[in-house]
């Protein structure tokens, strides 16, 4: 499995208790608008995956972010900072 | 062509399950306002607890002449911002009275309390800068520190523990740091912990507002909110607050003793480019802020009326959102569907109270939220308690 890969794993589960959907969650998800998730859900699920991977994830990032595979992007990119 | 309306095919699909259940529960008409405790709604007369009029002052006689002298004199509308049309002098000497009031050296008045959230924040911080903001701040502060371009930081609502961390997270970045708390949290009704704030201001050195729209004029000794109940005034920076709730009028207001706290006006967009306050406004805010310095009974009346709405839910088995009394007591409920039917059941026997639904929520919270008036008598508790007995407690008992 690739990095990328077990990062979009790992969030997907963080995202699992916010999808009251039936969708199957995969990089391609949009998650604001596939899973019907509201504005302070979103920002509810990013901190759990900030505490997760002990990163920050400005808000202002947040609000550029719209899938699950540019999530994972943007983990990557801010645990390298880290 | 995409019509721009597609996007909110959400809301309308809600608005009309909300709408098939009765009415519009986010925008009743009072058709006509008898008291700051009673209005005529749908033709009944209905006890109203769910206004924020938190010290009954929207009809004191005194406030609405001082309303109307001020129109006569100054006319409707100031026609204008204060950077382009200058001053009256009410908004000066609402300004200097605040200022001592809250015991500060400076104060800036607003037009509403929204922009006095959204003046500070851009006002404060910048693109460079870092504001950190507590989960369940309100809309206003969201807006304000978008507004203002710098890096954003939420942090779970009321924990020091939880900034502490995140601040650790971004030690060393360029750039103020500015963390932002509210007195008395408009949904759930609790307050900051403010004493484990101003600890970590002293390991991490940042900059510290309290938004006290809902606790001013309401919480401590000299009614200046939750810094002044908690004796931490001076580790408070910036206070912003409003003139919609306890002071019965329009606009807000920020404060501070820092010695450029001045040149915000000429560093805050929504304070440069709207028109200043009305007369009317301006000058019905001075008669209720002096009323509520020289009338701290209406605190004390305020404290008693939210103990006893407290203590009747409490018996009744109820949920609320927060454990200590508040001027803001809301019941927590089920789901959106109940939530709604219940709201209406309440309107129906008599009383206004607020729903509140996610995402205006924290938590995913159905919640019938009461807020309490000095001007609400024991017995109007009393009725207010016997509806949720009939409404809410029968309904979460069955």
């Amino acid at each position: 499995m690739t990095a990328r890969q077990e990062t979009i794993d790992q969030i997907c589960k963080l995202l699992t208790p916010f999808n009251s959907s039936a969708k199957t969650l995969n990089a391609d998800t949009d998650i604001s608008t596939d899973l019907n998730i509201d504005s302070v859900a979103v920002m509810d699920f990013v901190m759990e995956v900030e505490d997760h991977f002990d990163i920050e994830i400005p808000l202002n990032v947040v609000s550029e972010t719209r899938t699950i595979g540019e999530l994972a992007a943007v983990v990557e990119k801010r645990n390298q900072k880290a | 062509m995409i019509d721009l309306f597609d996007k909110h095919k959400g809301i309308v699909d809600r608005f009309t399950r909300m709408m098939q259940m009765g009415v519009n529960a986010v925008g009743v008409t009072n058709d006509r306002i008898l008291s700051p405790t009673r209005a005529m709604i749908n033709g009944r007369e209905t006890i109203l607890a769910g206004t924020n009029n938190y010290m009954g002052i929207t009809m004191d006689a005194d406030c609405i002449k001082a309303g109307q002298d001020a129109m006569v004199e100054f006319g409707t509308g100031t026609t204008g911002s204060r950077v382009a049309n200058g001053s009256y002098s009410l908004h000066t000497e609402l300004e200097r009275k605040l200022a001592t009031f809250l015991n500060r050296k400076h104060c800036i008045v607003f037009t509403t309390g929204y922009q006095a959230n959204l003046g500070m924040m851009s006002g404060l911080a910048g693109p460079k800068d870092t504001i950190f903001l507590d989960a369940d701040s309100h809309s206003s502060i969201y807006d304000g520190c978008t507004l203002s371009g710098a890096k954003l930081v939420r942090f779970r609502h009321n924990d020091a523990t939880d900034l502490d961390r995140r601040m650790a997270r971004s030690e060393g970045e360029e750039g103020g740091r500015l963390v932002v708390v509210e007195g008395i949290y408009s949904m759930l009704g609790d307050r900051s912990p403010l004493a484990d704030f101003v600890e970590l201001k002293k390991k991490h050195g940042f900059q510290l507002l309290a938004d006290e729209a809902h606790s001013f004029g309401v919480l401590g000794p000299h009614g200046r909110g939750l810094a002044d109940e908690a004796g931490l005034e001076e580790d408070v920076d910036f206070v912003v607050g409003t003139f919609s709730k306890s002071v019965g009028a329009i606009g807000g207001f920020g404060a501070g003793n820092h010695p450029m706290f001045e040149t915000l006006r000429y560093a805050m967009r929504p304070y440069m480019f709207t028109a200043s306050s009305s007369p009317a406004a301006i000058a019905t805010a001075l008669a209720a802020i002096k009323k509520l310095a020289a009338e701290p009974q209406r605190r004390e009346r305020l404290r008693a009326n939210s103990a006893r709405l407290f203590d009747g839910f409490r018996a009744l088995g109820l949920e609320i959102g927060c454990n200590v009394v508040s001027p803001v007591i809301a019941v927590k409920c089920a789901d959106e569907v109940s939530t709604i039917a219940m709201w209406n059941a309440l309107l129906e026997a008599g009383v206004y109270v607020n729903i509140a639904l996610p995402p205006g929520t924290p938590n995913k919270l159905c919640l019938l939220r009461c807020s309490v008036s000095a001007a609400h008598t024991f017995d109007d508790i009393d009725r207010i308690i016997s509806l949720f007995r009939t409404v809410v407690a029968r309904k979460a008992a069955a």
